[in-house]
């Protein structure tokens, strides 16, 4: 099965690879190419131009900034999951991303601006409150993870910008990620799967943000939860309680893997877990 | 495009359109059938051979992607006659059935161990957890990575469960 004729080029610098883009009509941006080359073997997308970031320098590192880090466009899945500049749950979620030929060759910055709608990353990076750092025409902008994902899909990037990297907080707290996947186990996309960071004072949860993937069009905060656990003590019974609250506002869709009631029932227990186990690691 | 790489120690030239997938560029290209295609959607890991040392689907990569790498195939494993241990492992513990899925287990099993040269039966079935076999039930698949993993830590692989009497 081969993909639709498409011109190929392999920039080795970020400002060819945005002037290549800009130049064509149909240009898609590939950095490992797990999710790209399936879709464009599917025909499901079929671009006249493949822009491969693959050869550009510089962008395969985790840099220690100090407060922050920054994971590079080109850092792959492998990478992400051992590395200890990581917060646990990106960590958690890229080792638990495809498969292992997946993870030695697909990026964390590729499925993030992929934004699958099942995806564990994307869920990760809201969670932690990630910036997403785009390169483009007109130089280099910052889109807070909140203002990322739009909807299926579809990410804030323009056609002719480059996710180059993804800035975290390294101050503090405690996150995780669990999930059901859609082979049992954590094995595959999520059938839902949930995010959480929290901000710990003095016993109680001072801050908390809550994701949820697999569950709607696009990984959200589950905002209600994160209300209902700003300022609780953490205990088991409070986190359940506020547990109950992981599809408010969120419009959970039915799908192969399971009912809307069965998906938002598994929200509850995925939210739940991923709470206690990110103030476990506070 | 022109496109170079090493493939088994060989180095290989080819003009190829971009479109062109590793595991065509492979089969069709250097008319080396070992490295199957199944699925084609990038589920099933029939098509994996190691692109410098790490397990890849050679379905779900560009031959232009491999310009100067160093690419392995199941053709690759064997030296004159002599199985590899993992070859050997799937032959000895009867590791496949129809064989359609084996060179890319085998392929998927030796990148496994070059990272976890002593893994436990569970990390075997998660490492191989990109590879799809319709007939064993991965049973003796995992046996059979179990007796190559030995062999290359140059111990005796355990006995065969067939062997050990009850």
């Amino acid at each position: 099965m081969y993909p639709r004729p498409f011109e190929y080029i392999a920039p080795t610098s970020v400002s060819d690879a945005v002037r290549e883009l800009g130049n064509a009509d149909f240009a898609k941006v590939m950095s490992g190419g797990m999710s790209l080359i399936p879709m464009m073997k599917l025909r499901l997308l079929s671009p006249e131009l493949v822009v491969d970031i693959g050869r550009i320098a510089g962008l395969d590192q985790i840099s220690d900034d100090g407060d922050t880090i920054t994971i590079g466009a080109l850092v792959r899945h492998d990478d992400t999951s051992e590395s200890d500049l990581v917060p646990a749950a990106l960590r958690t979620a890229a080792g638990w991303t495809g498969d292992r030929q997946v993870r030695s060759r697909g990026t964390t910055c590729g499925a993030v601006a992929h934004a699958d709608i099942a995806a564990d990353q994307p869920c990760a990076v809201l969670a932690l409150g990630g910036t997403m750092i785009a390169q483009g025409p007109n130089g280099t902008r910052e889109i807070a993870s909140e203002d990322f994902f739009v909807d299926v899909l579809t990410s804030a990037l323009e056609p002719d910008e480059i996710l180059t990297g993804i800035r975290l907080s390294k101050n503090g707290g405690g996150s995780a990620y669990d999930k059901l996947g859609r082979r049992g186990g954590h094995t595959d996309y999520a059938v839902a799967g949930a995010s959480a960071h929290v901000s710990m004072t003095d016993g109680h949860i001072r801050s908390a943000r809550v994701a949820l993937t697999g569950v709607g069009t696009k990984p959200t905060l589950a905002l209600g939860v994160m209300e209902a656990l700003a300022g609780s003590d953490g205990s088991e019974a409070s986190v359940a309680e506020a547990a109950q609250r992981a599809t408010e506002g969120v419009t959970v869709l039915e799908d192969l893997y399971g009912s809307v009631d069965y998906k938002a029932h598994l929200a509850t227990v995925m939210v739940k877990r991923a709470v206690l186990g990110a103030i476990a690691n506070a | 495009m022109q496109v170079s790489m090493t493939v088994n120690g060989n180095a290989v030239t080819r003009d190829v359109e971009p479109r062109t997938l590793l595991v065509h560029f492979i089969r069709e290209g250097l008319s080396l059938t070992g490295t199957h295609v199944g699925c084609e959607t990038s589920y099933c890991g029939a098509c994996t051979v190691l692109v410098n040392g790490k397990s890849t689907k050679s379905c779900t990569m560009l031959a232009v992607q491999a310009e100067g790498a160093d690419i392995t195939t199941v053709e690759g494993l064997a030296s004159d006659g002599d199985l590899h241990p993992i070859q050997e492992g799937f032959w000895e513990r009867h590791g496949l059935q129809c064989g359609y899925c084996t060179p890319g287990m085998i392929m998927s099993a030796l990148g496994l161990l070059d990272e976890n040269p002593n893994p436990t039966e569970d990390e075997i079935r998660h490492g191989l957890e990109g590879n799809l076999c319709r007939c064993t039930g991965y049973h003796n698949i995992v046996k059979a990575v179990e007796y190559a993993a030995a062999k290359m830590r140059g111990e005796e692989p355990a006995p065969a469960e067939w062997a050990v009497k009850s």
